[in-house]
């Protein structure tokens, strides 16, 4: 069991957890995820590792509620545990070696995104950090992700925040205005990444995407995380999370990505009824 | 005097129209009346043929002849001494190529049920004897075992009852291995493993799950955190694909990836979270056990047609006698001689098809099976939702790759000395898939328990 030391909403649909794991803690490096199940019915599946401290031996998570079991994680509170949390899984990322980076969040990929940023600023680098998101009012992170870069762009999509557009948008603008990036790191969204890696071949500088595939054991055992990366077959869970993402056949990944959807529909659709029901009873 | 029946007493099963459709188990098992008929039938032969077929070495004529005295708890002694999964190898073993190939009757005849009786043996310890095991007294010596499937827990219980202080250390989040994530319910209950697992732990053995060895602990480690010697049995749990067109369509599962969403997580039990595609028409890749219990876990789950698609004739399959019987029994189509060269789907992604290449057999290859030889132009295509491929599974590479000094051969298994199972690594002791490749439990637990004996001797050997 892995009690949660700390939970704290980012926004309507974002959650981080601090959990106490500290195996995991002593070696989890940037661009590794965990898998948890919550509980004996419950699915297994990834998140990728936000943040970690070895003293403390915790290990932070952070969730978008999008289907039944992050809407059943998000019902535990501090205190509570989570009844399975196995890591570190995957390889660490490769973030050596560059001097001008970009560092690009989607959504709930900020989450992931900003501890990228931050260890690129730590090896030396110089990096932007763009972020998206669909309004003003889903905005997280802003001060994190600001402290992990030299500049910050937000942008969203309605222009609720006053700067209208995709973060291609931003990063074709700074490409064009003569930000020598000699990196961009990219996660969010699969069509997001998709969208940035188009851009980013079109002037030749190398992107990495993290994959968050739909995995049961996460060593290579399940293989249902496969994915064609340069023509060949890889395994997100050990040959990833991190790919080259020109080399990613996405429009695969995509429709892989869709592979329970109707069920995770109906089984998330099913969990919200039992929750207002039990809100009724209470 | 013997009982001179030329035929072993009939195992009572489920019917096939009525088991195809549900997850319990397929074999009855024996009671007491059958299990005395059927131990009578053993001549207790002097040079005892049936041990030397057996990998853990089971005093086989001796807990028959209990059997037959209607000594039921006595026989269960007997075979604990060699065995700490009776109740699992009574199921899964095959015995028809060990034990029971030596044994004299075979000759004229069918050979003693020598599993059968294993298995009502250990079931009926199961059910009659509620006394806990005695821990042994502890000789003060740590080992750790990585991985809790057939080899490791072998190992782990052999050392438990020299005295050894053990830890297991698990990926997953129940001990087990493949008996846990691969063998169906309706083969192996889960039930059945947990309880064999209990006895261990009842014994002493710790059993730590959800650690990745080599990710989260590695075994360097393990030496620093005062372990003496360390066994690893981390399986052969990389699926092997075929590289053909469309293998990553939706609704093309790895075997591993099919089953252990049916056995380990539970999807054919409503109150369990876990998605799996329940497809119409299925066709299953592959001549081996696994490949069998993929088909018949498909046809459970409400499957129509469930094909099994082999390169091979049927003489050349690697599964058991038993397991081709039951799942043609249970409607499973044979597509034998066919070899599947693309799988095809639609603007989704989702299968909708298979095509395959007629074979023909030719020359004997490497292995001695006739080697098939595609049919040109013979292409054809069957109509599916569902590919499952089940051909073979590679050593994961997770342990070693992070352990410095630890050897392994071109196909990435540990090299391990065969009668001391010890790796190039001193202190370090392997065996179990990750030595030999796929194989079978009962060979896994075989080396289990060499290497429990070698590590007993190199602690001893330090000691002194």
């Amino acid at each position: 069991m892995f009690p949660i030391l700390k939970k704290r909403a980012l926004n309507d649909s974002m959650t981080l957890m601090v959990v106490e794991a500290p195996y995991i803690a002593k070696k989890a490096q940037a661009g590794q995820f965990i898998i948890l199940r919550v509980n004996e019915y419950g699915e297994r599946i990834p998140l990728t590792i936000a943040d970690y401290d070895r003293e403390e031996g915790t290990v932070t998570i952070i969730f978008q509620k999008v289907g039944k079991t992050t809407l059943l994680l998000d019902t535990l509170r501090e205190g509570d545990s989570i009844l399975d949390f196995i890591g570190p899984l995957g390889k660490a990322s490769e973030l050596e070696g560059y001097s001008r980076a970009a560092v690009i969040g989607g959504g709930a990929g900020c989450a992931i995104a900003y501890p990228q940023a931050k260890a690129l600023k730590q090896l030396g680098a110089k990096v932007d950090m763009i972020a998206g998101f669909r309004n003003t009012d889903l905005i997280i992170l802003e001060e994190e992700m600001r402290e992990a870069s030299d500049c910050l762009y937000l942008m969203t999509d309605d222009g609720s925040n006053g700067n209208k557009g995709f973060v291609t948008d931003a990063l074709k603008k700074n490409i064009e205005a003569g930000a020598n990036y000699d990196l961009v790191v990219a996660i969010g969204p699969l069509p997001m990444m998709k969208a940035v890696c188009n851009l980013t071949k079109e002037y030749g500088i190398k992107t990495i995407i993290s994959m968050n595939s739909i995995m049961i054991d996460g060593t290579g055992m399940c293989g249902g995380c496969r994915l064609t990366v340069g023509g060949k077959t890889k395994f997100a869970c050990v040959d990833g999370p991190d790919f080259d993402g020109h080399e990613v056949d996405f429009d695969e990944v995509i429709k892989r990505s869709r592979t329970y959807s109707e069920m995770e529909r109906e089984a998330t659709r099913e969990f919200n009824c039992h929750l207002m029901e039990g809100a009724k009873n209470a | 005097m013997p009982n001179m029946s030329l035929k072993k007493t009939p195992m009572p099963e489920q019917a096939p129209d009525v088991r195809n459709k549900n997850f319990e188990e397929v074999a009855l098992g024996y009671d007491e009346v059958m299990a005395v008929g059927e131990a009578q039938r053993c001549l207790n032969c002097k040079n005892k043929p049936c041990v030397s077929g057996c990998p853990v070495m089971i005093s086989i004529p001796e807990f028959i002849a209990h059997v037959a005295r209607g000594e039921f708890e006595e026989a269960y002694q007997v075979i604990a001494k060699s065995s700490s999964l009776p109740a699992v190898c009574g199921r899964v073993c095959p015995q028809e190529s060990q034990c029971e190939s030596k044994c004299v009757r075979g000759i004229k005849g069918e050979p003693v049920g020598i599993g059968r009786l294993e298995r009502f043996v250990a079931d009926w310890h199961m059910q009659h004897n509620a006394k806990k095991a005695e821990k042994p007294v502890s000789n003060g010596h740590k080992v750790a075992v990585i991985g809790a499937g057939p080899a490791g827990l072998t190992c782990a219980g052999d050392l438990a009852n020299m005295g050894y202080e053990v830890t297991m250390y698990e990926a997953l989040h129940t001990a087990g291995g493949v008996l846990m994530y691969g063998i169906p319910q309706f083969r192996l209950p889960k039930e059945i493993v947990q309880k064999e697992i209990e006895g261990l732990k009842e014994k002493g053995v710790e059993i730590l799950t959800d650690m990745v060895m080599g990710k989260v602990l590695s075994v360097d480690e393990l030496f620093e955190a005062g372990f003496e010697a360390i066994f690893i049995g981390s399986g052969a749990g990389l699926p092997n694909f075929m590289n053909i067109p469309g293998e990553g369509l939706v609704g093309t599962y790895s075997a591993n990836e099919f089953l252990t969403r049916v056995n380990l997580m539970k999807a054919y039990k409503p109150e369990y979270d876990t998605p799996i595609i329940r497809p119409k028409n299925v066709a299953v890749v592959g001549g081996g056990n696994v490949a069998m219990d993929a088909a018949r876990t498909a046809k459970r789950l409400g499957a129509e047609n469930v094909y099994i698609v082999y390169r091979r004739s049927e003489e050349e399959m690697p599964a058991r006698n038993e397991e081709i019987h039951h799942a043609k029994e249970e409607g499973i189509i044979f597509k034998l001689l066919n070899n599947p060269v693309a799988i095809h789907g639609d603007e989704n992604g989702r299968v909708t098809s298979i095509e395959c290449v007629e074979m023909e057999l030719g020359e004997p290859d490497a292995s001695g099976r006739r080697r098939p030889v595609e049919k040109k132009g013979s292409n054809f295509s069957l109509d599916v939702d569902c590919v499952i491929i089940a051909i073979g599974n590679s050593p994961n590479p997770l342990i070693h790759s992070n352990t410095p000094g630890l050897e392994t051969n071109r196909k990435g298994c540990i090299i391990a000395d065969e009668e001391t199972m010890a790796t190039t690594r001193e202190g370090v002791f392997a065996a179990g898939d990750a030595v030999s490749g796929a194989a079978t439990v009962i060979l896994a637990m075989g080396g289990g328990k060499k290497a429990a004996k070698s590590i007993d001797a190199y602690i001893r050997s330090k000691d002194n």
